[in-house]
C-alpha cells in the first residue's frame, strides 16, 4: 500500500517536473534567431532614439504637425496603446471573475501586453510634448479640471494595478524558479530570490494571495474603463466636429476590447508556434478567443454605426466637412479599408468555425490590430484638418498631414519597445503560469512546494 | 499715443489733451470716476476737463478732482500680469464693412510678437457665407472668450483668464501639450514648432507675459489683446495700425469703445445695436469678447479665386 502510494507520488512528481520543464523551456533555450530578433528591435529603438534627440534639438517641427493639425501620429499611437493595454483587465479580471477557467494560460500574456503597452504609451506622450523638460510642471502646477490630469492619474493607477496583477500570481512561480534555475547567471538567481519574497506556498500565503488577487481584479475593472473613457474625453471635451460626441467613452472602450483581444491572439500564436506550446495554448483557446473577438467586434460595430451614420444623416454644418472627408473625401480610402478589412470582414469570417483555427484567426487578428491603429489615426487627424474657420494664410502643406520619417520611426520604435519587453519577459519568467496550470491539472500544493 | 515716457505726469497731460478734445477714452476713466464723485474736497483749481462718464455723458470736471493713476502703473511683474487691470473688461469690435484687407494689423502683430510669417495671433480671412453670396474679409483674433475652452483644458494653468477678460499664456509655464490648440474652435493659437524667429536677437530680453515675448520653442503662443499696451493706456498694436477704421477697442464696463484709426469714442452698446453686431459661433457658448459688425460693403470686394491659400 505504502509502496503504491509512494510510486504514485513519484509518478506525479515526475509529471510535474515535466510540466515545469515544459513551461520553463523558453527560458532555457535561446537560439540565434532570438538574438537576431532582439538585435533588430534594439536597432529600431536606437533609430527612434536618434530621431527623438534630433526632435529635442530642433523642435517638434521635425514632425509634420503644424498649427492646424497640431496632434498627429504620436497622439493616435498613444490612444492605440492605451486601447491595447485594456486587454489586461479583460482577460485577467473580467474572464477570471466570471470563472472562465480556460483563460488561465492567457492571463500572463495579456497582462504583460498591458504593462508593456502602458509604458510605451507613457513614453510616447512625453515624446509629443513640446517641453518634456517641464514634465514636472504637471505635478507642481497640475489643475484638476484638465482631462490631461485625469488621464495621468488613471493611467498611472492602472499601471500600478496591472503591475501587481502581473507580479502577484507570479510569486509562486518565481519561488519555483528559485529552485529550478540553478544553472542561470548569479544576478538572475538573485532576482528570483528577491522577487519570490520568501514564498513557501503555505495555506495562509495562498489565502492572502487569492484575496489580494480578487481585490485587485475587482479594482482594475473601473480603473480600466476609466483610462480609456478619460482618454476619449481628451477629444470629446472639445467642441470640434468629429470629437464633440457623447458616445466617445463607450465607443473607445468597445474598440479597445476588440484590438486588445486581437493583440492577445497574435501574441499567443507567436508564443505557441515559437515555443511549441500546442499542448497548453490549444485550438480550443483560439476558438474561444475568436468567439470573444466576434463579440467585442460586434459591440464596436454598433458604436461605429452610431458614430458615423447619425451625423452623416444630418449633415450638420461644421460636422459635414469632416464626415464627408471620411466617407468620400481625402480619408475615404483609409476609412473604408479600416472599416471593412479591420472590422466588418473579420466579423463575417470569424462567425464560421474554420476561421477560428489558429492560423486564419492569426491573419484576421493582424488585420484587426493594423486596422485599429489606423482607426485611431482617423479619429485624431481629420478632425483637426477641418476646423470651423477656413485654413488660410498658411503654407499649402498646412492643409494636409502626413507623418514624417522621424515621427514614423519614433512610433515604430515605441512598438518595438513593447515587443522587446515581451520578448525579454518570456526569457526571464514563465509566460504561462506554472502553478495555476498545475493546480488545474490536479497537482496539490504539497507536491508543488516540494518540487 | 506713442508716448514712451510713462510717468503719471505725462499721463495727466495726455488725459487733458484727450479730454479737452471732448473725446474721452477707454484709457481714461476707471481711476477718474471715483475721484469725480468725491465732492467733499474743495480744491477747485478752476481748470476744467471734459470726461466721458459711465452713463455715456460728457461731463466737465475740475482738474483738481482727478487723482493720478499710480495704481494702474504697477511694475509689470508677471505675477501682476496674471491678475488683469482693475475695473476693465476689454472688448474688440471689428467692423467688417470697412476691412479692405490692408493687413497692416497682421504685419504689426507679427513684428511686435516675434512671429514667423506662418504664425498668426491675428489672421485676416476671406469668408464666404454661402455659394452665392459675395466674399468679405474677416480679421480673426483670439476671441478672449468668457467661457474659454482652451483655459479649461490646460493641465498646468499656463493659459489663464484675467479679471479684465484677457486670455493670456505663460510660455515659461507651458509644457507644449497643445491641448489648447485642439480645444480652440477659432483656431486662434499658434505653436513654436521650431526655434522662434530672431531668437538670437531676443535672447537677453526679459520675458513679458503680456506681450508673450520672447517666444520660446515648444510652447504655444496667442493674441494677448496687446495687454502690454493696455497697461500703458494705449490701444492694441493691431487696432492702432489699421488705416481703414476697422477696429474699435474699449472697456465693456464703461460701454465705450474707441476707433483705432479716427480716435473717435462711441458707445459700445449703441454701436452694436445700430449695426447688428454679432459674435462668432455664438451657439458654442464660448461667449467671446470680440464683436463683429456685418460686412455690409462686401459687394466691393473682388471675387477671390482661391480662398484656400
Amino acid at each position: 500500500m505504502t509502496d503504491l502510494y509512494r510510486k504514485e507520488k513519484q509518478h506525479k512528481k515526475e509529471q510535474l517536473q515535466e510540466l515545469v520543464a515544459d513551461l520553463t523551456s523558453p527560458m532555457n533555450h535561446t537560439n540565434s534567431n532570438f538574438k537576431l530578433w532582439i538585435g533588430f528591435l534594439l536597432v529600431l529603438i536606437a533609430v527612434a532614439g536618434v530621431f527623438y534627440v534630433r526632435q529635442i534639438m530642433q523642435g517638434l517641427g521635425t514632425t509634420d504637425m503644424r498649427d492646424i493639425a497640431s496632434w498627429g501620429l504620436y497622439i493616435s499611437n498613444f490612444v492605440f496603446l492605451i486601447a491595447v493595454s485594456l486587454v489586461g483587465s479583460l482577460i485577467t479580471a473580467i474572464l477570471k471573475l466570471s470563472n472562465q477557467q480556460w483563460a488561465t494560460p492567457l492571463t500572463r500574456i495579456a497582462e504583460i501586453i498591458a504593462v508593456a503597452a502602458l509604458f510605451s504609451a507613457l513614453a510616447i506622450i512625453v515624446v509629443d510634448m513640446g517641453r518634456p523638460d517641464r514634465l514636472w510642471h504637471i505635478f507642481v502646477y497640475g489643475r484638476l479640471q484638465s482631462p490631461i490630469v485625469w488621464d495621468i492619474l488613471v493611467v498611472n493607477t492602472y499601471l500600478v494595478i496591472s503591475l501587481l496583477l502581473l507580479y502577484l500570481p507570479m510569486i509562486p512561480d518565481i519561488a519555483l524558479l528559485r529552485k529550478n534555475m540553478g544553472h542561470k547567471p548569479k544576478w538572475q538567481q538573485k532576482m528570483y530570490k528577491t522577487l519570490s519574497l520568501g514564498w513557501q506556498g503555505t495555506e495562509d500565503q495562498f489565502k492572502i494571495l487569492n484575496l489580494s488577487m480578487t481585490i485587485l481584479m475587482v479594482l482594475i475593472i473601473p480603473v480600466a474603463l476609466s483610462i480609456h473613457t478619460v482618454t476619449s474625453w481628451l477629444f470629446a471635451s472639445t467642441l470640434r466636429p468629429g470629437w464633440d460626441s457623447t458616445i466617445f467613452g463607450p465607443y473607445f472602450v468597445a474598440g479597445a476590447f476588440m484590438v486588445g483581444a486581437a493583440a492577445v491572439i497574435v501574441t499567443m500564436y507567436i508564443i505557441r508556434v515559437n515555443y511549441k506550446f500546442k499542448e497548453y495554448i490549444t485550438d480550443f483557446h483560439f476558438d474561444t478567443m475568436g468567439k470573444l473577438l466576434v463579440l467585442t467586434s460586434l459591440v464596436y460595430l454598433y458604436f461605429n454605426l452610431n458614430e458615423f451614420m447619425v451625423p452623416a444623416y444630418k449633415m450638420k454644418s461644421g460636422e459635414s466637412a469632416h464626415i464627408l472627408g471620411l466617407l468620400v473625401g481625402d480619408y475615404a480610402l483609409m476609412f473604408w479599408l479600416v472599416q471593412i478589412l479591420g472590422m466588418i470582414l473579420p466579423i463575417l469570417l470569424m462567425v464560421f468555425k474554420p476561421f477560428r483555427k489558429p492560423l486564419p484567426l492569426l491573419i484576421i487578428s493582424v488585420f484587426i490590430v493594423i486596422g485599429a491603429f489606423f482607426k485611431r489615426y482617423l479619429i485624431v487627424t481629420p478632425t483637426l484638418l477641418h476646423p470651423f474657420l477656413p485654413v488660410q494664410n498658411y503654407p499649402a502643406s498646412y492643409h494636409h498631414y502626413s507623418p514624417t520619417a522621424s515621427e514614423s520611426m519614433i512610433v515604430i520604435g515605441s512598438i518595438a519597445g513593447i515587443a522587446l519587453v515581451i520578448s525579454l519577459f518570456i526569457k526571464l519568467f514563465p509566460i504561462i503560469p506554472i502553478w495555476e496550470t498545475a493546480h488545474e491539472k490536479g497537482f496539490d500544493n504539497e507536491i508543488l512546494n516540494n518540487s | 499715443m506713442e508716448d514712451q515716457d510713462y510717468s503719471p505726469k505725462s499721463r495727466r497731460r495726455f488725459l487733458q489733451k484727450f479730454g479737452s478734445l471732448g473725446l474721452g477714452s477707454l484709457a481714461v476713466s476707471s481711476g477718474l470716476i471715483e475721484s469725480c464723485t468725491n465732492t467733499t474736497k474743495d480744491l477747485a483749481s478752476g481748470k476744467k476737463i471734459t470726461l466721458l462718464n459711465s452713463k455715456n455723458e460728457l461731463v466737465e470736471v475740475d482738474s483738481a478732482y482727478i487723482s493720478n493713476l499710480n495704481k494702474d502703473l504697477a511694475p509689470n511683474h508677471n505675477s501682476e500680469s496674471r491678475k488683469g487691470l482693475p475695473g476693465k473688461k476689454f472688448v474688440l469690435v471689428v467692423d467688417l464693412a470697412k476691412c479692405k484687407n490692408a493687413r497692416k494689423c497682421m504685419d504689426k502683430c507679427q513684428a511686435v510678437h516675434q512671429l514667423r510669417p506662418d504664425q498668426h495671433h491675428l489672421n485676416v480671412l476671406v469668408m464666404k457665407d454661402s455659394e452665392h453670396t459675395a466674399p468679405y474679409y474677416m480679421p480673426k483674433h483670439c476671441q478672449h472668450c468668457d467661457n474659454p475652452p482652451c483655459v479649461k483644458v490646460c493641465p498646468v494653468d499656463a493659459t489663464f483668464k484675467r479679471s479684465d477678460g484677457i486670455v493670456l499664456i505663460d510660455n515659461e509655464r507651458c509644457i507644449g501639450c497643445r491641448f489648447c490648440i485642439a480645444a480652440c474652435p477659432y483656431s486662434a493659437r499658434s505653436f513654436n514648432w521650431y526655434e522662434p524667429k530672431d531668437a538670437e536677437k531676443y535672447k537677453d530680453v526679459a520675458y513679458d507675459i503680456e506681450k508673450n515675448v520672447p517666444q520660446k520653442k515648444g510652447t504655444v503662443t496667442k493674441c494677448t489683446f496687446s495687454a502690454d499696451c493696455l497697461r500703458e493706456g494705449k490701444l492694441p498694436y493691431c487696432v492702432s495700425a489699421c488705416p481703414n477704421g476697422v477696429y474699435y477697442f474699449g472697456n465693456e464696463l464703461e460701454d465705450a469703445v474707441t476707433n483705432g484709426t479716427s480716435g473717435e469714442t462711441v458707445s459700445l452698446s449703441g454701436l452694436l445695436a445700430q449695426n447688428s453686431g454679432y459674435r462668432l459661433m455664438e451657439d458654442l457658448g464660448t461667449a467671446p469678447s470680440v464683436y463683429y459688425l456685418p460686412p455690409n460693403d462686401r459687394a466691393q470686394i473682388p471675387e477671390i479665386e482661391n480662398t484656400n491659400s
